[in-house]
């Protein structure tokens, strides 16, 4: 008899640090150089090198530790995990192990309208390894231009409960990190990657089932299809009578499936140790006072600022703090027009200018300045231009420098709201159209929009949609 | 031209040449002949001939050209091959290090940076003339695990000098050069001194850089001097020693003026001697020896006291637990992959290489040493050894502490032994790590300490006895009292000579 089985999900994120230069020496942390560019003694792993700890990543780790709701443990230590691959130069990773400098974090997501509260373990700095290329005639080739990039490690209790709730996890983390200035976000590049432990229970059980590791998943929606496919094939077994082995799967795209990587008789033994190569990280009050200042709002605080204070939608707050570029936007153009409806900001935003928006990490770039859309948008919020100028004049300073208050000027757009002029089209337009005007009388107030749409028509989009339909419903009521 | 100024110390040396009496090349010149005529001790394995000569030109020529000349001008010094060079191989006594070059010989591993106390050498004129043999990985006390074949002691060659900076007490104590650097992990600097009849410093902990060092056990690991007189071996530490922002375990401790303070003697200074440093196993010539010493210290009117360290007993076994297994994870990066022994069967895969490049490349005192290790780390055993080796290095610490609060500076032997014969103890590892038993207590504590020779004996060696061996005494101060350490060495260096 097949049971129901509730997922226990737990996830591991790995983001890099965006500092210049690496976790341990000052070489560039630039993507992108030809293979073994970015080296020196240090970071290969020569005979006699000593690493120095980065304190602008120490700094990030604590402001992006301190966003997951961390506590910042004030002493912490360096620990070697050892283990050998071609891609890992000193034949150990700097990574912190029993003392990592903060822990006892927490997240809320929200999946179908149901918020949640996530736990975090703790979160630690390590370096990444560098990259095996796989070439031809069974040749690897070893590129260290990454070896020794700092990152953080993000392990998150095992409180999640379906995939959908781990890829909203996901992207929180990312969210957020992104935010407050310490990763790119960038998944392709492999800056933003995670680990998803993954065990199912009986319902109601309250202890777990035995958890496998899925390794190196590099985006939201694999996240998802990886943990799903495993729920499903641990179920067979678990429905079949047998058990779940311990171990670490990888999640193959193509198939949909995952597969068996190394079972836990072969898992590594780390043995891992104090390194006695690096004192103590001691991280001061002062330090996290700092950090805490240069995190500035969370995407959540904006949301709630956004929604409460300037009444904007749950879903256009959403959508406008998904990149801390869109708020600093968002913000600019308000800061230009105080005087405007925050609303009309974000909705011309989520409906013109994100299309526009080119994220690449940190940066965004928009086809149009904060000063643009703040003019054009008073031009708008004046009835000077209609909304559909409005789209026409933003289409057309698209990526130059032109003023719209230029652009309105130049073409002659500004809107027809010489009531004269509109009356006595309105007038031709209802005598001309007696059925329609009987369907207005009768209730049929849907009916107005035919004689807008001539009226716009006539005047080529430059008559205000708004003043017109006061006008008709005057017109055809006395008439 | 006689080779006598091979025989003048650091000082007396570098002050002739900075007043343009004697010429740095000529140094240089008699130096390297006379490393050359003693090749059958082996005490070098490179030797840095061009760029030593080229090297004293420059330095003839700016002395010349009236410009100041360094502390250490035209002073020869012999780098322990631990030591990275730019210019010379580094190989570190193992042949782990060393690949086929296009000439079909093998050749060290060309460094492409230089170690921050090789630099700093350089920086005060020194001569680097040459890279000497050790203990391969700087594992062992006697310099007979070296890939290039066992170091020979001067006093006697059917000996062993002590090690793992064999060659580097060689190189001084037969003059072919002034000076040497050496590293000291558990004795290796102190020791050697004591069988080659030379001054030996290894510093505190912290003290000098260990950036460039091939490291063996980093919480360890010291570079220091080593010179035929305690105010050469000042004049070289205060060179080398001081904050390097590339080391994160340099202290940023102000350097002292160690060569004034060999000036004020031991007067004013109290004697501690350390009942647990006089028990079984200590040689009863090397017992008279330092009670000759200490007995020429109250004569001289310091007070002397007899102190207990009683965790000294499990120096070895804390030594060997840390120190191994450290040495585990610093000697993983000797994988073939990026530089070295790469041994590869055609068509094996990773592992296999991996296995292949490391049975070829370590000897068998490294291999068992990193075997050690990888146990003591493993998954179960930590706690047990790892982790409670730690807490004993706590007490050992807390041992010197407490004496320290009642005493200035300990006096004991460096060595429980006089140099022993080649061979004699290479498969017996437990009677090769006793020779470090007075040595080890202070490399665990991190404290500073110095041989300085103190007498000479001859053992019974069969039917004969043997040639006149060197007899050192350990002196030890608190961490970061160089001065100290150095002022009462030179006292004692100076009572010793008055007899």
């Amino acid at each position: 008899m097949a049971r129901t089985y509730e997922p226990v999900i737990g996830l591991e994120i790995h983001a890099q640090l965006l500092t210049a230069s690496k976790l341990f020496c000052g070489c560039s942390t630039d993507f992108g150089k030809p293979p073994n560019s970015n080296v020196c003694p240090v970071c290969l792993g020569l005979p006699g090198a000593l690493p120095v700890l980065n304190e602008r990543a120490v700094r990030l780790a604590v402001r992006a530790a301190l966003a997951l709701n961390c506590s910042i443990v004030e002493t912490s230590i360096f620990a070697r995990k050892n283990y050998f691959y071609p891609d890992l130069p000193k034949g150990y990773q700097i990574s912190q192990y029993e003392l990592p400098f903060s822990e006892k974090g927490w997240l809320d997501i929200e999946v179908e309208g149901r918020k949640k509260r996530a736990g975090i373990t703790r979160v630690h700095m390590e370096e990444d390894a560098g990259k095996n290329v796989h070439g031809r005639g069974g040749d690897s080739l070893v590129d260290l231009n990454r070896a020794g990039t700092p990152l953080v490690e993000i392990v998150g209790e095992p409180d999640l409960r379906s995939s959908a709730e781990a890829a909203a996890y996901m992207r929180a983390v990312r969210d957020i990190l992104v935010f407050v200035g310490v990763n790119d976000g960038n998944l392709e590049e492999g800056s933003f990657r995670c680990d998803a432990n993954v065990s199912l229970r009986p319902l109601g059980e309250t202890t777990f089932g035995t958890r496998v590791e899925l390794k190196n998943i590099n985006s939201f929606r694999f996240v998802q299809r990886a943990i799903d496919a495993e729920i499903a094939r641990q179920t067979v077994i678990l429905d079949g009578g047998g058990q779940v082995l311990q171990e670490t799967r990888s999640f193959d795209p193509e198939s949909g499936k995952t597969a068996s990587l190394r079972s836990k008789e072969e898992a590594h033994d780390y043995r891992y140790f104090p390194d006695p190569d690096l004192p103590p990280v001691v991280i001061g009050e002062a330090l996290v006072e700092e950090e805490r200042a240069a995190m500035g709002e969370l995407p959540s605080q904006v949301r709630r600022r956004w929604v409460d204070e300037l009444g904007l939608t749950e879903a256009a707050a959403q959508t406008l703090s998904q990149h801390p570029g869109y708020v600093r936007f968002f913000e600019g153009v308000r800061a230009q027009v105080p005087g405007l409806e925050p609303k009309k900001i974000a909705n011309f935003m989520q409906t013109e200018v994100l299309r526009g928006a080119v994220v690449q990490g940190q940066r965004v770039s928009f086809s149009v300045s904060e000063g643009q859309l703040a003019e054009l948008l008073t031009l708008l919020d004046a009835g000077t231009i209609s909304g559909k100028q409005a789209k026409e004049v933003f289409a057309l300073v698209e990526g130059t420098d032109q003023s719209p208050k230029a652009v309105v000027a130049e073409r002659g757009m500004e809107v027809v709201s010489d009531a004269g002029e509109l009356e006595s089209l309105l007038r031709d337009l209802i005598a001309r159209n007696p059925k329609q005007v009987e369907s207005i009388r009768a209730g049929k107030k849907q009916v107005m929009g035919f004689f807008v749409g001539q009226v716009m028509k006539a005047t080529q989009g430059s008559a205000d949609p708004k003043v017109v339909s006061e006008l008709l419903e005057k017109l055809v009521t006395e008439s | 031209m006689t080779q006598s100024l091979l025989s003048l110390s650091v000082t007396e040396l570098a002050e002739r040449v900075r007043g343009g009496a004697v010429p740095a090349v000529e140094i240089a010149d008699q130096s390297l002949r006379a490393i050359r005529e003693r090749s059958d001790l082996n005490a070098f394995c490179h030797v840095a001939e061009e760029s030593a000569l080229a090297a004293a030109r420059r330095l003839d020529e700016q002395r010349r050209g009236g410009r100041p000349l360094g502390k250490l001008a035209g002073v020869p010094i012999a780098l322990k091959d631990a030591l990275c060079t730019h210019d010379q191989p580094t190989s570190c006594g193992s042949r782990m290090l060393l690949r086929s070059g296009d000439d079909g010989r093998e050749h060290g591993w060309r460094s492409p940076y230089d170690a921050t106390v090789v630099e700093r050498l350089r920086a005060e004129g020194a001569l680097l003339v040459g890279k000497a043999n050790m203990d391969e990985f700087a594992m062992g006390s006697s310099s007979e695990t070296c890939v290039y074949g066992p170091t020979r002691n001067p006093w006697d060659p059917e000996r062993i000098p002590g090690g793992s900076s064999g060659g580097s007490a060689v190189a001084v104590a037969a003059r072919l050069t002034s000076a040497a650097l050496g590293s000291d992990t558990g004795g290796s600097i102190r020791q050697p001194a004591a069988h080659c009849g030379v001054v030996g410093v290894k510093p505190t902990y912290g003290r000098v850089s260990r950036y460039g060092l091939v490291a063996f056990a980093s919480s360890l690991d010291q570079v220091g001097p080593m010179a035929r007189d305690v105010r050469g071996a000042a004049r070289v530490l205060e060179v080398i020693a001081g904050h390097d922002p590339k080391d994160s375990t340099s202290a940023d401790v102000p350097v002292g003026d160690y060569e004034a303070a060999c000036e004020r003697g031991v007067s004013g200074l109290r004697f501690g001697v350390p009942a647990e440093y006089f028990g079984d196993g200590l040689d009863p010539s090397i017992r008279a020896a330092i009670e000759g010493v200490i007995a020429k210290i109250e004569a001289a009117g310091c007070t002397v006291t007899p102190v207990s360290l009683p965790h000294t007993d499990y120096g070895v076994a804390t030594y060997y637990i840390l120190a191994t297994a450290e040495a585990s994870s610093n000697l993983a990066r000797f994988d073939g992959v990026r530089f070295g022994k790469r041994v590869e069967a055609p068509g094996a895969d990773l592992q296999a290489m991996y296995g292949a490049s490391r049975n070829a490349g370590f000897g068998r005192e490294v291999k068992r040493r990193i075997l050690l290790g990888t146990y003591v780390l493993s998954a179960g055993y930590y706690d047990a050894y790892y982790a409670k080796a730690q807490r004993v290095r706590t007490l050992i610490r807390q041992d010197f502490d407490r004496v320290f609060q009642d005493v200035d500076v300990l006096i004991t032997p460096t060595s429980p032994t006089v140099a022993f014969r080649i061979g004699e103890r290479l498969d017996d590892p437990l009677a090769m790590y006793m020779a470090d038993v007075y040595t080890l207590p202070a490399s665990l504590a991190g404290i500073p300490g110095i041989s300085v020779p103190c007498g000479l004996t001859t053992v019974q060696d069969g039917r004969d006895s043997s040639p006149e061996l060197p007899i050192g005494v350990q002196l030890l101060c608190p961490m970061f009292e160089e001065e100290r350490l150095f002022a009462a060495a030179a006292g004692v260096e100076e009572l010793v000579r008055a007899t």
